[in-house]
C-alpha cells in the first residue's frame, strides 16, 4: 500500500518523475494546471511500491508520498 | 571625563568608533588612512569585537553589510580610489536599509592620483556616489576633536535613520596629531535591540530578509518614497558653524581642513579692515542650505566665496542655497597643494567685486 | 500509512520561480532537508546571490541577507563575525561564485571561515538569458560563444573544487551531482556533511553541485540530465577533493 499526492498547482510538467519512477506508472496527464503545464499523475496507484524516487527528483517539491 | 591627550588623526577616529560601539571592521590598506584598520586590528579583539583585512575594498564593504545585517556596530573606513570601490556595497547598504559608519580619508585624483589631501570626493559623497537614489549623513570634521566627536555618534545616528554615515576628512586630518578628549566607553548592553536584523534566532513567519531587490514598479518607487521621507527627515540632523559672520560682507566658505585655513583668512581680512566671515557646514549631506539662504538675504552681504581643496565642487550646493541673491565665486587648489591663509587672502582680495 | 516524503519545514510555501526542470529547486530541497537534519537548535542565516537564485531568501525559512553579485562569501563572513555560534550559509551560482566572485569565495576558503556554500555550477549565464559562464564547457554554445567556447577565443573552464581544495583554510570540498536519483541522494549526503563541518567549527566548506538549465542549454529536463552525467562530470569529475 503506498500513495503518492501531486500538489497539481505547483508542477510545471519537467517529467523528471516520469524518468525516474522504477514502476513506470508516472506519466504526463492531458491536464493542465494553472500555469498551463501538463500535470505529472499516477493512473494506477495500486501499481506505486511508495519508493519515493519521483518526489527526490522532483525540482518543485510537487509530490508527498506515504507508504 | 577623561584627559587630554595628543593622537593622530585616524587612530583618535578609530578609537572614537570603539567608544561608540564599534565592534566589527573590515578595511583594507590605502594611504592616507592604514592607521585605522592597523589601530582596529588591535583593539576590537581586545573588547570581544572582529577585524578582518579583506581582500579588496570590494569585499570590505560587503563584510559591513553582512556584520550590520547581522546586528553588529559595524565600519570601515578607505581613502577615495578605495571609496571609489566600495560605492556598490554602500548603495547596497543604503538600499537594505542597513546603519554603519564609512570614513574616507579623501586623497587626491582621478585615478590613481597621489596620496596628498583633497576634497575631491565631495560629489561621491553627497550626491550619491553608486547607483540609484540613495542619500548618506555626510559629515566634514575640521579637527580630530571633531573628528572624534562625530564619530562616536555616528553610529546612533545610523541607526536613527538606518543609513550609512560617512565621515568625510582628508590626509590632513588622518595623518596630523592633535590634543583630544576621548569620550567614555558605550555600554555596549545598552545599544536598542535591532528587530529587523538576520541574527538567526527567528524562523517561520518570524523571519528576517535582509534585501534591496524589489522587481514590481510601484514597490520600488514605494520604497523610493520612502527614502525620499527618510532624508527629508533627516534635515534634523544638520549642523553648520559661522564665524564673525553676522555684520560680514564677504562670506568665505569651507569645509573640514580648508574651512581653518578660511577661518585665518577670515582674521587677516578683518585685521585689514574687510569685513569677512565664515559660513561652515558640518553636515555636507544634509547641507545647510537655509543658512545660506539666510545670509544671501541679508542686506550687509555682498557676496559669497567658496574655498575647497578640488576644482570646484561645494560651491555648486552653494550657488543653489544662495540661489542667484548674490554673487558665489570660488577658490581651489587641487593634486594635493594646499593653500595658505596669505594665498587665501591674496585670492578673496582679488575677487571681491 | 506513513508519510515517507514530505517537504522539509525549512522551505517556505513560496512556489519556486525556476523554469521547468531546473535543478535549482532540488537542490534547494536537499540544502533545506540537511539543515533540517542538524536538529533546528542552532539558528541559520542564508546569504543569497544574484543570479537565478537571487529570490532564494523567498524559499527558504530562515533568516536571509540578500547579498549583492559575487559578494556573498564576504556578506557571509560579516554575518559570522556578528554571530559565530549560527550555522552561516551562501548559495550562489557560478557566475556568482566563480567569475565576479572569485575573490571572495579563494579569500574566504584561504581564511577558513567558517561557512557553507552551495555552489550551483550550471555551466551557464541562466538569469541574463544565457550567456557564457566561467564554467561553460568547451564546444558549448551560449549567447556569447555562439559557436561554441573555444579555449583560443573565451578561455577554458574553471574548476572551482580542485583549485579551492589546494587551500590550508578548506576543510571539506565535494563536487556532486543530481543527474539521476543515486547522485542525489549522495548530494543531499554531502551538502550535510559540509554543515556538519560546519557546526564542527573546522572551517570552510564548499559542496559543488553540477546542475541544469534545460531552458537556457535548449535541451528537455530528461536530456539536461543526460548531458550533465555524459559532459560536465567528465570535465568537473564527481568526488570528495578536500576532507579534514
Amino acid at each position: 500500500m503506498a500513495n503518492v499526492v501531486f500538489n497539481e498547482p505547483l508542477c510545471k510538467g519537467c517529467a523528471l518523475c516520469v524518468s525516474v519512477c522504477p514502476k513506470k506508472i508516472v506519466s504526463l496527464s492531458k491536464r493542465s494546471n494553472e500555469k498551463g503545464y501538463f500535470v505529472a499523475e499516477v493512473k494506477d496507484m495500486s501499481l506505486c511500491i511508495g519508493c519515493a524516487a519521483c518526489a527526490l527528483m522532483c525540482p518543485d517539491v510537487v509530490i508527498e508520498v506515504s507508504r | 571625563m577623561s584627559e587630554r591627550i595628543l593622537m593622530k588623526g585616524n587612530e583618535a577616529v578609530a578609537e572614537a568608533a570603539v567608544r561608540g560601539g564599534c565592534r566589527y571592521f573590515f578595511g583594507y590598506p590605502i594611504t592616507p588612512q592604514n592607521e585605522i584598520p592597523e589601530y582596529m586590528s588591535k583593539r576590537l579583539p581586545e573588547v570581544g569585537g572582529a577585524f578582518i583585512q579583506a581582500e579588496s575594498e570590494v569585499s570590505a564593504i560587503n563584510m559591513v553589510y553582512g556584520a550590520a545585517g547581522a546586528g553588529g556596530r559595524a565600519m570601515t573606513s578607505s581613502s577615495s580610489p578605495g571609496i571609489s570601490l566600495k560605492q556598490e556595497g554602500i548603495s547596497y547598504i543604503a538600499g537594505a536599509e542597513l546603519p554603519c559608519v564609512i570614513v574616507n580619508m579623501v586623497r587626491s585624483g582621478p585615478g590613481l592620483g597621489g596620496i596628498l589631501p583633497s576634497q575631491g570626493d565631495y560629489f561621491q559623497s553627497v550626491k550619491g556616489g553608486g547607483h540609484g537614489d540613495y542619500r548618506m549623513l555626510v559629515y566634514g570634521p575640521a579637527s580630530i576633536q571633531e573628528a572624534v566627536d562625530i564619530t562616536y555618534k555616528a553610529f546612533e545616528k545610523a541607526e536613527k535613520y538606518r543609513i550609512p554615515v560617512m565621515i568625510l576628512g582628508d590626509g590632513v586630518l588622518g595623518q596630523m596629531m592633535e590634543p583630544v578628549v576621548l569620550p567614555e566607553m558605550t555600554d555596549i548592553a545598552s545599544i536598542p535591540v535591532k528587530e529587523w536584523a538576520t541574527d538567526g534566532t527567528k524562523s517561520g513567519k518570524d523571519r528576517r530578509i535582509i534585501n534591496s531587490l524589489y522587481i514590481e514598479a510601484d514597490v520600488l518607487e514605494g520604497m523610493n518614497n520612502k527614502f525620499a521621507a527618510l532624508y527629508e527627515r533627516m534635515k534634523a540632523e544638520t549642523a553648520c558653524e559661522t564665524y564673525l559672520a553676522d555684520d560680514a560682507e564677504i562670506i568665505l566658505t569651507a569645509f573640514g581642513i580648508t574651512a581653518r585655513i578660511a577661518k585665518s583668512a577670515v582674521d587677516i581680512l578683518r585685521e585689514s579692515g574687510v569685513k569677512a566671515g565664515l559660513i561652515r557646514p558640518i553636515t555636507l549631506y544634509p547641507f545647510p542650505s537655509d543658512i545660506y539662504a539666510q545670509y544671501a538675504a541679508k542686506k550687509t552681504v555682498k557676496q559669497f566665496i567658496t574655498l575647497e581643496l578640488n576644482l570646484g565642487q561645494m560651491v555648486e550646493d552653494v550657488r543653489l542655497a544662495v540661489n542667484g541673491a548674490k554673487p558665489v565665486d570660488f577658490y581651489g587648489r587641487s593634486g594635493g597643494n594646499i593653500m595658505s591663509p596669505e594665498e587665501t587672502v591674496q585670492q578673496v582680495l582679488k575677487k571681491i567685486k | 500509512m506513513q508519510k515517507v516524503f514530505q517537504k522539509s519545514a525549512l522551505l517556505t510555501d513560496t512556489p519556486f520561480h525556476y523554469c521547468p526542470g531546473c535543478t535549482h529547486g532540488i537542490s534547494h530541497r536537499i540544502t533545506a532537508e540537511a539543515l533540517e537534519e542538524l536538529g533546528g537548535k542552532q539558528g541559520i542565516i542564508g546569504v543569497a546571490p544574484v543570479g537565478c537564485a537571487v529570490f532564494a531568501y523567498n524559499y527558504f525559512n530562515c533568516d536571509i541577507q540578500q547579498a549583492a553579485h559575487g559578494r556573498a562569501p564576504a556578506v557571509a563572513s560579516g554575518i559570522k563575525r556578528v554571530c559565530p555560534d549560527k550555522i552561516v550559509f551562501a548559495y550562489q551560482g557560478d557566475g556568482d561564485l566563480a567569475s565576479i566572485g572569485m575573490a571572495e569565495t579563494v579569500h574566504a576558503a584561504a581564511r577558513g571561515e567558517n561557512i557553507t556554500i552551495i555552489f550551483i555550477n550550471n555551466a551557464i549565464y541562466g538569469m541574463t538569458g544565457g550567456q557564457m559562464a566561467p564554467t561553460t564547457l568547451i564546444g558549448q554554445k551560449s549567447t556569447t560563444s555562439q559557436g561554441g567556447r573555444t579555449a583560443a577565443l573565451q578561455g577554458n573552464p574553471i574548476r572551482i573544487c580542485e583549485m579551492l581544495a589546494t587551500l590550508d583554510g578548506a576543510s571539506y570540498i565535494a563536487r556532486v551531482s543530481l543527474h539521476d536519483l543515486k547522485s542525489v541522494v549522495a548530494a543531499k549526503k554531502a551538502v550535510k556533511k559540509a554543515f556538519d563541518y560546519q557546526v564542527a567549527g573546522k572551517g570552510f566548506s564548499l559542496v559543488e553541485i553540477l546542475s541544469t538549465c534545460p531552458t537556457n542549454w535548449g535541451m528537455t529536463p530528461e536530456n539536461s540530465m543526460e548531458y550533465v552525467k555524459n559532459e560536465m562530470t567528465k570535465v568537473y569529475p564527481l568526488g570528495v577533493f578536500k576532507e579534514v
